[in-house]
């Protein structure tokens, strides 16, 4: 009884201090919100009427989206051992709910507000201000475009859990994750898609934003967080490939929301996008198995998933510029690129665990470089000539610059988020809990029950 | 009494019941297992990289009198037998006593 009145009391204190800091937050939102409504007023292209077939296509394709975050924490899920499997999921499954708050009350505004050439501000929080319609969007409800984008924001840091896979605490990604969102994702978005710094960079979808970032953070902690227990001395397979193929195809799937969707209108681009994303995809798995027979002499469905995740990472930002040639070769390079540089990481010896930086780092790098190669303005009159159409190199290099750029700015944020979480709430699990399993030890459940009784 | 550990192909499983059956042997104890004898395990590839892997095999434990002993043998050999490297072994050993729980008997009537 008196535990149980000592628990209550402390809730009771907590709830105050919780409710108080709340409150105090939105006041100041509010504020902060009611401020800047005259400074800021948001563009209002009014003369161009809302279609019902574009809003209907965004929807989907943000809803297609969504699927794929669940699609890799499939995806995940079956290379980790089986005593992590839940835990694995879990991080993906959690950053849906997670990052669809944050979104909503400061992310959208971070990355899409007015703001300055590298941070959208704080005058959209809550959604207030945003106007009727995005100026990225002009035919669709400003609410799609929001919620489209939201669902980048959310797959963005699931993708590095690939990295740290098998050995953070919950909490420790948790936090993480929040703060990558804030001040990593949201203002690269704010630079490639919000008019921010790099608006002569071609990213149809999000190579650059959505892979590169998501892959340089995840190289950079896996090298901060240093190898899983007995790396290399235990065997750490994956445990269950029809899950990672159940995984791969439904980002496969998913993918057509991202890539054609980002079109953000039911037009000839978007079929542009669709094809050429189908088809990168396919030729990557056909290479990566090709690879892996005249390495190995068999062909694996591991290598099959890997290869098409690689060229669908490949041709996001290439997929609305490019025609089917350019496709091809994107997606037939990436997997020699990608196969490469897990071979490397091995002689290395860092454990990108899931190899998060092998497939998005890399295959990101190559996609947003590839697309300076091949993307022609008949494919697309908004975009640019590349090397192939032009002769010229002007766009390969405005390519490689924004791709440095956002990688340096991904490792250095990463660095100091890193040290932000694990000097204060701490980052990776004890041994003794890495040994147990994250699915235990983290969460007090087991993925599959041994319940024996 | 002896108890007789065969490690079989798990191809192998059906036709080895159905040879216990005929000569009415019907007390088995069948599972799952991992492992590799002298002919080494399988070479598994995960991203490139090869990983030596255990074969996967079955474990069948059956006890019976001693004079039975040389008969479940020769059974189980014929049946599971293909002749190639894999097979499988079998392991004979004494045991001290067995129980039927549900009455009580025990030594060789309770099998």
């Amino acid at each position: 009884m008196n535990a149980l009145h000592r628990c209550l009391e402390f809730l009771k204190k907590k709830s105050v201090i919780i409710l108080t800091a709340g409150f105090s937050f939105m006041t100041a939102f509010s504020a902060m919100a009611q401020t800047t409504v005259s400074a800021t007023p948001a563009p209002a292209p009014a003369t161009i009427p809302i279609s019902a077939g574009d809003t209907a296509w965004v929807l989907a394709s943000a809803a297609l989206v969504m699927l794929m975050t669940p699609g890799l924490a499939f995806f995940y899920g079956g290379m980790v051992r089986r005593k992590n499997v839940m835990a694995t999921i879990m991080q993906s499954f959690f950053l849906v709910a997670l990052i669809s708050v944050q979104w909503v009350i400061w992310g959208y505004s971070v990355a899409f507000g007015p703001g300055n050439d590298y941070f959208g501000g704080l005058s959209w929080m809550m959604l207030n201000n945003i106007g009727a319609v995005n100026a990225n969007a002009p035919t669709i409800p400003h609410y799609a475009y929001m919620i489209f984008q939201a669902m980048f924001a959310i797959i963005t840091p699931a993708l590095i859990t690939g990295a740290f896979a098998e050995r953070v605490s919950f909490k420790g990604f948790v936090v993480f994750s929040l703060l990558w969102a804030s001040f990593v994702y949201d203002p690269i978005a704010h630079c490639v898609w919000g008019g921010g710094c790099f608006k002569d960079a071609l990213d149809f979808a999000g190579g650059t934003v959505v892979h590169m970032s998501s892959g340089f953070s995840a190289l950079t902690l896996a090298l901060l967080l240093g190898t899983r227990k007995n790396f290399k001395k235990e065997s750490m397979v994956p445990h269950n490939l029809t899950l990672v193929l159940l995984g791969a195809s439904l980002l496969w799937f998913g993918w057509f929301g991202f890539n054609a969707g980002s079109a953000l209108q039911a037009n000839e681009l978007a079929c542009n996008a669709f094809v050429t994303t189908n088809t990168a995809a396919a030729v990557a798995a056909l290479v990566w198995c090709l690879i892996e027979f005249l390495h190995h002499g068999k062909a694996t469905s591991l290598g099959a998933a890997s290869g098409a995740v690689a060229g669908l990472v490949a041709i996001t930002p290439a997929c609305g510029y490019v025609n089917i040639t350019g496709a091809l070769w994107i997606g037939a390079l990436v997997s020699v690129l990608c196969y490469m540089a897990i071979q490397i990481k091995v002689q290395m010896g860092y454990d990108d665990s899931l190899d998060a930086f092998g497939v998005h780092g890399v295959g990101g790098t190559w996609g947003a470089i590839a697309t300076g190669i091949w993307a022609m303005k008949s494919i697309n009159a908004a975009g640019a000539d590349g090397w192939i159409a032009s002769g010229h190199f002007t766009q390969v290099l405005i390519q490689i610059k924004t791709a440095a750029a956002t990688a340096a700015y991904s490792v250095v944020m990463t660095i100091i988020l890193y040290f932000i979480v694990s000097k204060t709430i701490g980052f990776r699990v004890d041994a003794k809990s890495e040994e147990l399993g994250l699915d235990l030890s983290q969460h007090g459940e087991e993925g599959y029950s041994q319940n024996l009784g | 009494m002896k108890r007789i550990e065969a490690i079989i192909r798990p191809s192998a499983l059906r036709a080895v019941l159905d040879g216990l059956k005929a000569v009415g042997y019907s007390g088995v104890t069948v599972s799952e297992v991992q492992g590799h004898g002298t002919q080494k395990g399988i070479t598994e590839s995960y991203r490139g990289q090869s990983v030596e892997g255990l074969l996967p095999k079955l474990s069948m434990m059956v006890v019976v009198g001693d004079k039975q002993v040389n008969k479940v043998i020769q059974i189980i050999s014929r049946t599971a037998r293909t002749g190639e490297i894999g097979d499988g072994k079998i392991f004979v050993s004494p045991v001290l006593t067995a129980i039927r729980i549900r009455t009580g008997e025990k030594g060789e009537k309770a099998l």
